[in-house]
């Protein structure tokens, strides 16, 4: 087999750190800049291997469309954009978990509770499923704002310290699931490229495995 | 929703320009000469079907179905695919034609898709079915066939995954006895979701065993078609006859396409289960050139014909034609045939018409194009290879 250019996705912000660590325990020799660099594509020398570091929301888009073979995405990212991707390894890193949260004591005076999200799908499909209706409303950042200034009557969003809630006067009032970030292959690469990226996936399993030891 | 805009159309529907067209009919024209040498016959069905027979039978969701009322009220949909249509065709009109029947189409197909762009909701599809022909020979056939004509489109790569949703359901059946739990784990396969499957065997609390085959059975992807061969032997050792006699067939069918030298092409993937439901043993998908999207899909569905009252086997293919003209680099010199152009003026009318009827004879594409017609003379003859002018003023005595 000849070997073609892999190209990876990558989340850049919260999850980036955790991801390059996992990528460096599993034999990837990224260089020193990595983290701090602001381009938007690397290429490594000594490897066929491209990365190209996008929004996290986004890096399904650029794996589905075949844009990226592989990507490195959120549970969170994945459920909400229902992309047609091979979800191959949980790799136990950037964990969290999705949640509703509101005020302490909060009695609803709505008819149908008002649910603030930037999850719109993962929190209908959450409240359909339990039968109840309620109103919801997509927000795109510090969604614990939402009950505070009575715009809703809870959050649908992650947690992962717990410290937001806390220093804005919230509590957890359900868990719906619980997250990590997950390796995602494009299901035509995995054909085409198919010994190549099963290497990888070994190695990141390997990894994985490693890291799960170590937090323990 | 607002006043459309003159130039918009419906909802993920889009115009074809002479360009794409051209392509897609040198595509048609190489898969209507080469389904025709392998004894398949055309067929042409409506656009409009009933909701309750072609809409039910399609195993297309719902909420992707194009569905509204005729003028008598009843429940009409744009058909969703072409397989259930043939079937009942099948059942119906070639009830008493000889078994097996070999049919093929060239249609649009029509889907309800997400807004986004690459999901057309009318694409075009080619495709082939061979009905009554139960054995594994019938479906070498149809996935021989299908790469023939992905290899003839000019399909750079081409690749295919196979694998038999007649064993995953015998084979997971038979460690977990009971269907409902068989249906979550099949479509866990279907969404591609590793992660959850390991979740959701983990969650049932099955003995040992029978939780490590599921788990070792989604990570067989990962091998090679001789260790997955032979890592199927181990599964199927002390399982129930159904997952022994589709393990049989697994066996043929690598074995004939061996002989059809096909074997380096295919990646055998026993995970593969595609969307359509009424699929019951083997399925396929194809791939090629550097689209994210698989461009062809098939399988065998020996259900299907039942819904319209004959029982009978069958299996086939089809190559959606959109994908597959985005996975194809075509140099642009051979993209399109090329064109010249006569153009003339009153006097030599009639020279030009015969110099033109001339030059279509021979097979070449002529324009036939009046002076005083064009609006920009440059940007008009750029178009064309060559052109000829019969312009002369002197009068040829006609």
């Amino acid at each position: 087999m000849n070997q073609s250019v892999i190209t990876i996705a990558m989340p850049k912000g919260r999850i980036f750190g955790d991801a390059c660590k996992l990528l460096r325990n599993a034999g990837f020799r990224l260089p020193d800049t990595f983290e701090t660099t602001r381009k938007l594509i690397l290429d490594l020398e000594s490897e066929p291997f491209r990365f190209i570091l996008a929004k996290p929301v986004d890096v399904p888009t650029y794996v589905e469309y075949g844009a990226a073979d592989l990507g490195i995405s959120g549970k969170d990212v994945l459920l909400e954009s229902g992309r047609d991707v091979y979800e191959m390894v949980d790799l136990g890193i950037s964990k969290c978990h999705m949640a509703v949260a509101g005020l302490p004591g909060h009695q609803s005076r709505n008819p149908f509770l008002k649910i603030a999200t930037k999850y719109p799908k993962i929190a209908s499909d959450f409240y359909r499923r339990r039968g109840e209706q309620v109103d919801l409303i997509a927000l795109n950042g510090s969604i614990e704002l939402a009950p505070i200034v009575g715009l809703a009557d809870a959050i649908v969003d992650i947690v992962s310290s717990g410290q937001t809630l806390k220093e804005n006067g919230l509590v957890e009032y359900d868990r719906l699931l619980d997250i990590s970030s997950r390796l995602i292959v494009n299901p035509v690469s995995y054909r085409l490229k198919k010994t190549q990226i099963d290497q990888i996936v070994e190695k990141m399993i390997r990894a994985t495995e490693g890291t799960k030891i170590g937090m323990d | 929703m607002s006043q459309p805009y003159m130039f918009e159309k419906p909802l993920g529907l889009r115009d074809t320009l002479p360009r794409a067209q051209q392509e897609i009919s040198r595509l048609e024209l190489i898969f209507q000469r080469e389904l025709q040498r392998w004894g398949y016959d055309f067929i042409k069905t409506p656009a409009l079907e009933y909701a309750e027979t072609i809409g039910r039978a399609s195993a297309i969701a719902d909420n992707r179905l194009f569905k509204f009322l005729d003028a008598e009220g009843h429940p009409v949909v744009l058909r969703p695919d072409m397989t259930t249509p043939i079937a009942r065709i099948a059942a119906s009109s070639l009830r008493n034609a000889p078994l097996p029947l070999r049919l093929s189409y060239t249609a649009d197909l029509y889907r309800s898709q997400r807004k986004e762009g690459g999901h057309p909701s009318e694409f075009e599809q080619t495709g082939a079915e061979l009905i009554g022909d139960a054995t594994p020979y019938a479906d070498v056939e149809v996935i021989s066939l299908m790469m023939s004509l992905l290899e003839k489109s000019g399909l750079a790569s081409v690749r295919l995954a196979v694998g038999h949703v007649g064993f995953v359901n015998a084979f997971f059946y038979d460690l977990v006895k009971d269907k409902e739990i068989v249906k979550q784990l099949r479509n866990l396969l279907y969404n591609k979701n590793d992660v959850g499957f390991h979740e959701y065997v983990a969650s049932l609390n099955l003995p040992i065993d029978a939780a490590k085959r599921l788990n070792a059975f989604v990570d067989s992807r990962r091998m090679n078609n001789e260790e997955t061969l032979a890592y199927i032997e181990t599964l199927v050792s002390g399982s129930a006859t159904p997952v022994h006699s589709y393990y049989r067939n697994i066996l043929e069918l690598i074995h004939l396409l061996k002989l059809d030298h096909l074997e380096s092409q295919i990646d055998l993937d026993i995970t593969l289960v595609p969307h359509l439901s009424y699929y019951t043993g083997f399925v396929f998908q194809g791939f090629g050139g550097n689209l994210g999207f698989p461009v062809a899909s098939g399988g065998r569905y020996d259900d299907l014909l039942a819904k319209f009252n004959r029982p009978c086997p069958a299996t086939g293919f089809g190559i959606r034609l959109d994908r597959l003209m985005s996975a194809i680099k075509i140099p642009d010199d051979k993209r399109s045939k090329r064109k010249s152009a006569v153009i003339y003026n009153r006097e030599n009318a009639g020279i030009a018409m015969r110099f033109a009827a001339e030059e279509r004879e021979k097979g070449h594409a002529v324009v036939l194009q009046h002076a005083d017609g064009i609006d920009n003379p440059d940007t008009f003859e750029q178009q064309f290879e060559s052109v000829n002018y019969f312009l002369d003023r002197t009068e040829t005595g006609e």
